[in-house]
């Protein structure tokens, strides 16, 4: 194909002189652009959805303000946890946000299992659509829904006086960490709905993970308050890493106790890694 | 499934006829890609569907048997999100969405969200997600199944039009004797997972009546000869019930 202002190539070696190699190269870019295409147009897919019936943005922040304005008041005012210099309510406010992302990306499960009883994901799986591009789509649909429960939180954390940092930078990075474990969690649920693959099973699994996730993580308090065994627990749940990279970029002053690097690199293989599995095992569940 | 030796030419309409049960879906769901070989072969559009079935799902359409379109979204919005996963070049994507809306005769309700259409108008759609692509060949499970006979009539229109059109070849399943009269040029009877008949309408009709000396023989009459004229001889408890609420959204 030839684009204006570009001349018509001089030498055509044809497909016999050129080695296999060269032309895969040749064909990446297009490639890696389809790719992003195909996720994109899944995570359009989601936010015409929610433009054409927004209530479920709606009755999702119900459950963030009750989380800050009620568990986050009493406990300041109790002052339950030592949260060293900054007051309960900023400490609480990231973690409110990871447990949010975490309450919505977790039942994405569900939402494809009832695609599949509808028959929406077997037409997917009949395009030319690589499998992770599937996964990657619905994990930052997730990630949307997420953005609009970020942008309730913020909201309600300046209502109730806490210190946000509006670094443009900072902000930009809590989008990422939130679209970042947005795809963690929905990923894990699409693994576990690929093995249950009934609603009924998958209530049952999905209530069983989220609040373990949930608890034994820094998201509510802090890891010096917990007992060794939790504590180990909590090294290696991926929600932890979330939060303190959020507690390290949403507040003034920030806290962190791994190191923004540490968590970027922990949540980012996560991801990789949950993303490849779920490419995987997503063809199992319309067998 | 087992014994099944199956050949369609370009350009045909093909129908798999067989009673609830008999593994029709299954074969569309093979060719389809959506379900692995356990042994033997088959190639689609001249792809191998095992180790090419990027390339097959490239050269096909499919349309399931369960109503699929998405009834929170318009139909051009349910299109749209097909014509980006079919690779459709950036620049053709609103002409091609456009086209495909025309020549369903859905362009006046285009911007509707689909929960609003009727059962043969949300069929139409997902036809026109299956072919935006132009693909060489389309998978239709039973397109039908559960329309009233006026907006039955409508969809083979339709069809007819992709074949005579763009020169589609079309593969169909049904239970329907006369969809299958009406839209096919030639069809396999399916029993029990595996092939019993295979021809034109005619053909079978001819054979089954030299065979049992009848005078005028109808298709009925022939799918009742090849599956044993048993009553209740498959489908399972998920077949049915999705049959059912197939039905049941169609109103």
């Amino acid at each position: 194909m030839t684009r204006p202002g570009y001349a018509e190539p001089h030498v055509d070696l044809g497909d016999v002189a050129t080695p296999q190699l060269v032309r895969r190269l040749g064909r990446a870019p297009r490639a890696v652009r389809n790719y992003f295409t195909k996720t994109w147009a899944l995570v359009a897919m989601e936010g015409q959805k929610l433009r054409h019936d927004p209530t479920e943005l709606l009755t999702r922040a119900v459950q963030p303000v009750l989380w800050l304005v009620i568990f986050g008041e009493v406990v300041t005012a109790a002052r339950a946890f030592d949260t060293g210099n900054i007051p309960y309510i900023n400490f609480i406010t990231p973690g409110i946000l990871a447990q949010s992302v975490l309450f919505v990306a977790i039942f994405y499960g569900i939402a494809a299992i009832w695609e599949r009883d509808l028959g929406i994901l077997q037409k997917f799986m009949a395009t030319p659509t690589p499998r992770t591009a599937l996964v990657l789509g619905k994990a930052l649909s997730a990630g949307l829904r997420g953005l609009s429960q970020m942008v309730i939180i913020y909201a309600v954390a300046v209502a109730l006086g806490v210190s946000m940092n509006w670094n443009p930078l900072a902000l930009l990075g809590v989008v990422f960490i939130v679209l970042l474990g947005a795809t963690i969690f929905a990923t894990l649920s699409l693994i576990i709905a690929s093995f249950v693959k009934t609603r009924d099973r998958f209530m049952g699994i999905g209530q069983l993970l989220t609040m373990p996730l949930f608890f034994a993580s820094n998201a509510i308090y802090p890891i010096a308050n917990m007992p060794d065994w939790l504590r180990a627990i909590a090294a290696v749940n991926p929600l932890s890493y979330m939060a303190d990279a959020l507690r390290s970029l949403m507040i003034v002053p920030g806290l962190s106790i791994y190191g923004l690097p540490l968590d970027l690199g922990v949540l980012g293989a996560f991801a990789v890694v949950l993303v490849l599995i779920g490419g995987h095992y997503y063809a199992k569940l319309v067998l | 499934m087992d014994r099944f030796t199956l050949s369609v030419e370009a350009g045909e309409t093909f129908g798999l006829l067989g009673p609830n049960g008999a593994g029709k879906t299954t074969v569309i769901r093979m060719l389809t890609t959506l379900l692995p070989l356990t042994s033997g072969s088959a190639r689609v559009a001249g792809y191998d569907v095992v180790h090419r079935a990027t390339d097959v799902r490239r050269s096909i359409g499919y349309v399931s048997q369960i109503l699929s379109a998405d009834g929170s979204l318009t139909g051009y919005e349910n299109l749209l999100v097909f014509a980006r996963l079919y690779d459709l070049p950036r620049d053709q994507i609103r002409a091609r969405v456009e086209e495909a809306l025309q020549i369903m005769g859905l362009s006046n309700a285009a911007n509707r969200l689909v929960k609003t259409y009727s059962g043969g108008m949300i069929r139409r759609l997902e036809i026109a997600q299956s072919m935006i692509h132009r693909p060489r060949l389309l998978f239709l499970d039973e397109p039908t199944v559960g329309l009233d006979p006026l907006a039955r009539g409508a969809v083979w229109d339709y069809i007819r039009r992709l074949r005579t059109e763009f020169g589609m070849t079309i593969f169909l399943t049904t239970h329907y004797m006369e969809e299958a009269e009406s839209l096919c040029g030639r069809v396999a009877i399916m029993h029990l997972g595996a092939l019993s008949a295979l021809g034109s309408p005619k053909e079978l009709e001819e054979a089954v009546a030299a065979d049992l000396g009848g005078d005028h023989i109808t298709l009925n009459e022939v799918f009742a000869h090849y599956t044993g004229g048993e009553l209740d001889s498959g489908g399972n408890y998920r077949d049915t019930s999705r049959v059912r609420r197939t039905a049941r959204r169609l109103g």
